[in-house]
């Protein structure tokens, strides 16, 4: 019956985005609505062909296969994004590459929110959503709930991340950063992510732990923050429904500052938290040894998620915003240093009396570096929120550089050293195929992210300096185009930089390959050779 | 009711009551006997790697 209900739904589905892209207002709209004509018209063949299967009973094991796919997808994505940055940073250093045939598709301005995108939601979001599904199966023993429901959500958030990727290329934004999709796109969203927190919910309220492990309560302020962050940022009406642009609700200040509450928070819930719950599963696991502290880790939780949620005025220092709500912001960012440090300490000092592990476990070397990053940043950070150091450091490349020590280094490294964790795991094998590659990757990887982070202070400070420079009349001694000129230099050692990054993750994608092809079977020792 | 009651409800009671909240947080990982709770918390990851616990296990096999 459920089968027959899919295939009317498939059906109504693309007939009506049919429909939509005839009556299209905007090309983004149309090419929108055809991608999911032909989505709903594959799944209606698809579930035709398999109606009235038996169903294969499942029972006694984890749901593996969406975090199969979410391991494939999180490597897919982030060597589609790392690419889209690398070609990015060579355009800003030789504008030549903003290639005539392709303005107003390929130039920098429709590929950075490309890259953006890709890199937090497709990469970041992908490696979330399947460590947290491998995570609450563990920690709660027992099976995701909802069945299937966990598929809806794999392929329902990457339809997201095509249609948001296509969109920014033919120019659908609501100018929002990092909040760019369209009305229909973030409707979508909100449908899908619904789904993802009540097969988390389902799955924490079957447990059969007493306690709920730490890690989940991560992961679910990300997953229900999020929700929040996303709603109230994306209120907006269409001007068609068949149109892609829509009106914002909030206007002027307002409008800036939800979108630096939702903007920060996205920093904070979705790069932050949601990556502290992998760090509190796959850190003690890898080294073999319970977190550092449990008393601490409670209260590094709550005081994270009671403290991020004021840090947003700070991006909005010397604008129309009141100075009461920027110093509570910069305030605010100040005091986030403590449990920032506080949640690195227990994860580095998990490590106690297993520190020989750094030398002999590239993994777990994988780990120590991404918390040493996360340490970084969370220092950069509220220093930078401060506003007299803001004054310097706004608008130039430092926030760039700061946002990738981060990024790179905390968000990359420890998505690597899970895939690396995950997919001898998910595949049944004894071990990775190489762990010298694994060296490879680490190594590249910690340069390509020094020259980044060392070439963006040099120009963002430079920059800064450049444009407050007055000489003794009180004139501006600088024009924008000189500190242009004088930022080539370190452009080019980004784009290195990023481009070495790359290099290490497509050595990533080689080694987890080469683990699924050849590794030795997990069960080789007790079944012979074929 | 307009901005002026919100935020003089949001400067007195919401702000005592979010302090105390968090404060409390402090006071209930510390709290006297939750160490044995924490270690066996703590020990969570390295229990159901493979399989989710079983129901019943004594009528597990019956089924299959």
């Amino acid at each position: 019956m459920w089968d027959w209900i899919k295939i009317a739904t498939f059906g109504v589905i693309a007939l009506l985005a049919a429909l939509a892209a005839n009556w299209a207002r905007d090309l983004a709209f149309q090419v929108h609505m055809l991608i999911v004509m032909v989505v709903a018209a594959g799944l209606f063949i698809w579930t035709v062909r398999r109606t009235d299967e038996p169903p294969v009973p499942v029972s006694g094991e984890y749901m593996d296969g969406p975090i199969r796919a979410g391991v494939i997808a999180t490597a897919f994505w982030g060597i589609a994004g790392f690419l889209v940055g690398v070609v990015i940073a060579l355009q800003l250093a030789f504008p030549q590459l903003n290639f005539e045939v392709l303005q107003g598709i390929g130039n920098f301005g429709r590929l950075r929110p490309l890259h953006t995108s890709a890199v937090i939601f497709a990469f970041g979001g992908n490696a979330l959503i399947a460590s947290s599904f491998y995570v609450v199966q563990r920690t709660s023993a027992a099976r995701l709930w909802g069945g299937n429901a966990a598929w809806f959500v794999f392929w329902g958030y990457q339809l997201f991340i095509v249609l948001a990727a296509t969109g920014y290329l033919l120019g659908a934004t609501q100018s929002k950063e990092y909040a760019e999709p369209e009305w229909y796109v973030d409707i979508w969203l909100t449908i899908v992510w619904v789904v993802y927190l009540a097969i988390y919910l389902g799955t924490i309220i079957r447990r059969k732990e007493p306690h709920i492990y730490v890690a989940n309560w991560f992961y679910l302020s990300f997953i229900v923050t999020v929700a929040m962050l996303h709603v109230v940022n994306n209120l907006s009406i269409p001007v068609s429904i068949f149109g892609a642009k829509s009106v914002q609700v909030f206007a002027g200040v307002q409008d800036a500052m939800t979108q630096w509450w939702y903007g920060h928070n996205a920093v904070g819930f979705f790069l932050t938290a949601g990556f502290l719950g992998m760090m509190y599963y796959f850190v003690p696991k890898q080294a073999g040894r319970p977190i550092y502290s449990y008393k601490l880790s409670i209260v590094h939780f709550w005081a994270l998620i009671f403290l991020y949620i004021w840090a947003g005025p700070h991006h909005l220092h010397y604008t129309a915003l009141p100075d009461w709500a920027s110093t509570l912001g910069m305030v605010f960012s100040v005091i986030l240093w403590m449990p920032s440090w506080g949640g690195m300490i227990n994860g580095l000092m998990t490590l106690q009396g297993a520190w020989d592990k750094i030398r002999t476990d590239p993994i777990i070397r994988m780990f120590v570096i991404s918390l040493g990053f996360y340490g970084m940043s969370t220092f950069e950070g509220p220093m930078m929120s401060i506003r007299a150091v803001n004054s310097l450091s706004h608008y130039t490349d430092w926030t760039i550089g700061h946002v990738h020590s981060g990024a790179l280094g905390w968000n990359g490294m420890i998505t690597f050293a899970v895939l690396y964790f995950l997919t001898p795991r998910l595949w049944q094998r004894e071990r990775l195929y190489s762990y010298a590659l694994v060296n490879w990757h680490f190594w590249l990887a910690t340069i390509g992210i020094v020259l980044y982070a060392a070439a963006m202070w040099v120009t963002g400070i430079m920059e800064g300096l450049m444009w407050r420079e007055v000489d003794a009349q009180g004139f501006l001694v600088n024009s924008f185009a000189d500190t242009v000129d004088a930022k080539f230099p370190m452009y080019v050692v980004r784009a290195l930089g990023g481009a070495m990054y790359l290099g290490g993750a497509l050595i990533m994608v080689y080694n987890l390959w080469m683990t699924v092809r050849r590794a030795p079977s997990a069960s080789a020792a007790a079944t012979p050779a074929e | 009711m307009d901005y002026h009651i919100l935020r003089e409800i949001a400067d007195s009671w919401v702000l005592l009551a979010l302090f105390l909240f968090f404060v409390g947080t402090f006071a209930w990982a510390w709290r006297p006997g939750s160490r044995g709770l924490h270690g066996d918390a703590s020990e969570v990851p390295f229990r159901h790697e493979d399989a989710p616990a079983a129901d019943a296990p004594a009528n597990a096999e019956t089924e299959a």
